[in-house]
């Protein structure tokens, strides 16, 4: 499916992101998509720093940056003081990391999604605390090397699209750089839907914290999605099931031997991230085949 | 409308949510925790029945809706949470965040035990312990006064451009019931302009808040603030004046009583003022020169007030609710900050009294007085109640 992806200038070149980065990537799409009258709030993130230092903005939107916990609170109060005004028009978006979204931001997540506040929320999820250093987060992925897991995470990503598709909210949906038109079509979806809080998973390799080339982003998200370890898809009211892009037969070994933090493992291991992947989409394969 | 309909038997904390509903504020997040939850009931009661036009946000725990209320200010409308005890402690972080974005929120809080252990019981150090995070902080005595404060603070607040905190106590304010005079709609309106900032999260206007500053920017910022509680002070005795010629009534931001020729003052904040206001009547219809010092006004501190009102005093003793472990009472050690070289200061007793709630009589207060009286002051805390 193609969409037309919309170049209003609404991030700006010039930002400070390292060369090749997803999230820059991600956020020219999303915030091109999202159209200037929008709000955004950032929690502290690699989007926070691309955002820029006071008085400098990458973004030709209001950003509040609040505290790494509140993200969506801090959403909901903007889009509750808009309302208030009568101004129902103004698109709220939050853009958080993985950490500030599956671990220390979940429950004003968990609580903004279940109120049915009128936000939308964007995880760019790189796969850990990539803007201190590489650290683990709940996103990192099984057996991967992080700087506070340097023998390899033992225990598996949290899958926090299917919690957030349980919160029953209006439309949950995967996404990645490496898919820019299905991401642009998912946010431009994201705003249109009301009456609820829209959540958008992104995946955004990050070129340090993975040991990927400053070019091999694109790519690499790719892999993510054509080995199964990242299924594209769509979650409407906790129900209806939409896949988009899913595996194609490339292997997990595949998609893991570009990335240095995965370098240290044994075939013995991959194979059992194959294994768990296979499993993960097997579950969720069902999900697509009774919708059919 | 007459001043008898105006009238009614309340609680604190339900006189607290007449003055919300009266100042029409836009944006409410407030999440309940005893004892300050009848002020959610009474809000949430008044918005199902259309009595008041605000956006209640139920929210999921005391950090989200500090988060709320700071980003809901900074879009350019009036908003008002409550909390108490571990929900303010939990707020603390937002607590900073709010004051350094300059969102004049209202917020009362009920003083309430911090655990552990648990306990319920009316006790300032839940507030004292935020006296650094940047906000205006009121101690009440009573319904009334959180009642007519809490208009107070709107005013304030929003012209400063910080954020304030109304405060009474645990039970013996906030679930005492008075007769409580409210102030009409119409005076209300009159007292307090819609809050309209220039400065405000719109993207007609494109301005950002919170992105990463120099270290000079940041000190700046500081300072900026420290100016805007300077300002304060006086805003704050002008809203106390306005409010008085309006309803003919006045709290002050402090009140001194009996303290012509007093030689003795007690000196206090919260409900235990009006325990000590009758310990002063008995003593001084027994002859002695005492007064009292209350202190309404904690931040910003009416330093300059206070050393006035305490010059040529030969003893003060300050009770406090509230305990600064490894220092004692903090209202002590801020008068005695405040008075330190000033010519004829006087000797301070310190008394820890009602910490944990403990109940203090007007005849403890009298025994504590006569013991200060022949005793020489020592510079630490002492144990009472």
């Amino acid at each position: 499916m193609s969409y037309k992806i919309e170049e209003q200038k609404v991030f700006n070149s010039g930002h400070s992101a390292c060369p090749g980065c997803s999230e820059a990537l991600a956020l020219r799409f999303i915030l091109n998509t999202l159209g200037s009258d929008t709000i955004a709030v950032v929690p502290p993130s690699c989007i926070a720093i691309i955002s820029g230092p006071q008085p400098l903005s990458s973004m030709r939107i209001p950003v509040y940056q609040t505290t790494l916990e509140a993200s969506a609170a801090s959403a909901a109060g903007i889009k509750r003081a808009l309302v208030s005004k009568g101004n129902h028009h103004t698109s709220v978006v939050a853009i958080a990391g993985d950490g500030g979204t599956y671990d220390i931001g979940f429950q004003a997540l968990s609580g903004a999604a279940e109120r049915g506040e009128d936000i939308i929320y964007i995880c760019l999820d790189n796969e850990g605390y990539m803007n201190t250093g590489s650290q683990k987060s709940s996103a990192t992925p099984s057996l991967a090397y992080t700087t506070s897991t340097p023998a390899g995470k033992l225990t598996p990503k949290k899958n926090v699209a299917e919690i957030m598709a349980a919160h029953k909210i209006p439309y949950m949906a995967t996404a990645t750089t490496g898919y820019p038109d299905d991401l642009a079509r998912k946010v431009a979806r994201a705003k249109e839907i009301k009456g609820g809080l829209r959540f958008i998973v992104v995946l955004t390799p990050c070129i340090d914290g993975w040991g990927i080339a400053d070019k091999a982003g694109p790519r690499t998200s790719r892999l993510a999605v054509e080995s199964g370890v990242f299924p594209l898809y769509e979650v409407e009211n906790g129900e209806n099931y939409t896949l988009n892009h899913g595996p194609s037969g490339i292997s997990v070994a595949d998609y893991v031997s570009g990335q240095k933090r995965f370098r240290h493992l044994s075939v013995g291991e991959v194979d059992l991230i194959q294994k768990e992947v296979d499993r993960n989409w097997e579950r969720l394969e069902v999900k697509f085949c009774s919708e059919a | 409308m007459s001043a008898a309909v105006n009238r009614l038997l309340l609680s604190g904390n339900h006189a607290v949510s007449y003055a919300v509903k009266l100042a029409r504020p836009n944006v409410i997040p407030v999440y309940p925790i005893t004892p300050q939850t009848p002020i959610l009931e009474r809000i949430t009661e008044f918005q199902s029945d259309g009595e008041l036009a605000a956006e209640v946000i139920t929210m999921e725990s005391e950090h989200s809706a500090m988060a709320a209320a700071i980003t809901a200010s900074l879009t350019g409308v009036r908003v008002f949470t409550a909390t108490a005890s571990q929900g303010l402690l939990l707020m603390h972080e937002m607590l900073h965040y709010a004051a350094g974005a300059r969102a004049p929120i209202v917020m009362a809080n009920v003083n309430r035990t911090l655990g552990s252990p648990w306990g319920f019981w009316p006790d300032q150090t839940d507030s004292l312990a935020q006296r650094d995070c940047g906000w205006i902080q009121y101690y009440c005595e009573n319904g009334q006064e959180s009642h007519d404060t809490t208009l107070q603070a709107f005013r304030v607040a929003e012209e400063v451009l910080l954020p304030a905190m109304v405060i009474h106590e645990a039970f013996y304010v906030s679930h005492a019931m008075e007769a409580i005079e409210l102030v009409s709609q119409e005076q209300v309106d009159r007292y307090l302009p819609p809050f309209d900032p220039p400065h405000r999260l719109d993207p007609r206007i494109g301005e950002s808040w919170g992105n990463t500053v120099s270290q000079i920017m940041f000190q700046n910022h500081r300072r900026d603030m420290s100016e805007a509680m300077d300002r304060a002070l006086e805003a704050a005795k002008l809203a106390d004046r306005q409010l008085q010629r309006l309803v003919g009534r006045g709290h002050g931001i402090m009140e001194r009583y009996r303290c012509e020729g007093a030689e003795f003052v007690i000196a206090t904040m919260g409900s235990m003022t009006g325990t000590a206001r009758d310990a002063v009547d008995e003593l001084r219809e027994e002859g002695l020169p005492v007064g009292l010092l209350k202190i309404k006004l904690f931040r910003p501190f009416p330093l300059e007030d206070v050393r006035e009102a305490l010059a040529g005093i030969p003893k003060v003793m300050v009770l406090d609710r509230n305990f600064s472990p490894g220092l004692g009472g903090i209202l002590f050690q801020e008068l005695k900050a405040a008075l330190y070289g000033m010519d004829g200061a006087p000797q301070i007793h310190g008394y820890l009294a009602g910490v944990g709630g403990t109940n203090i009589s007007p005849a403890a207060i009298k025994e504590m007085v006569c013991s200060a009286m022949t005793e020489k002051p020592t510079a630490n805390s002492v144990w009472k109640g």
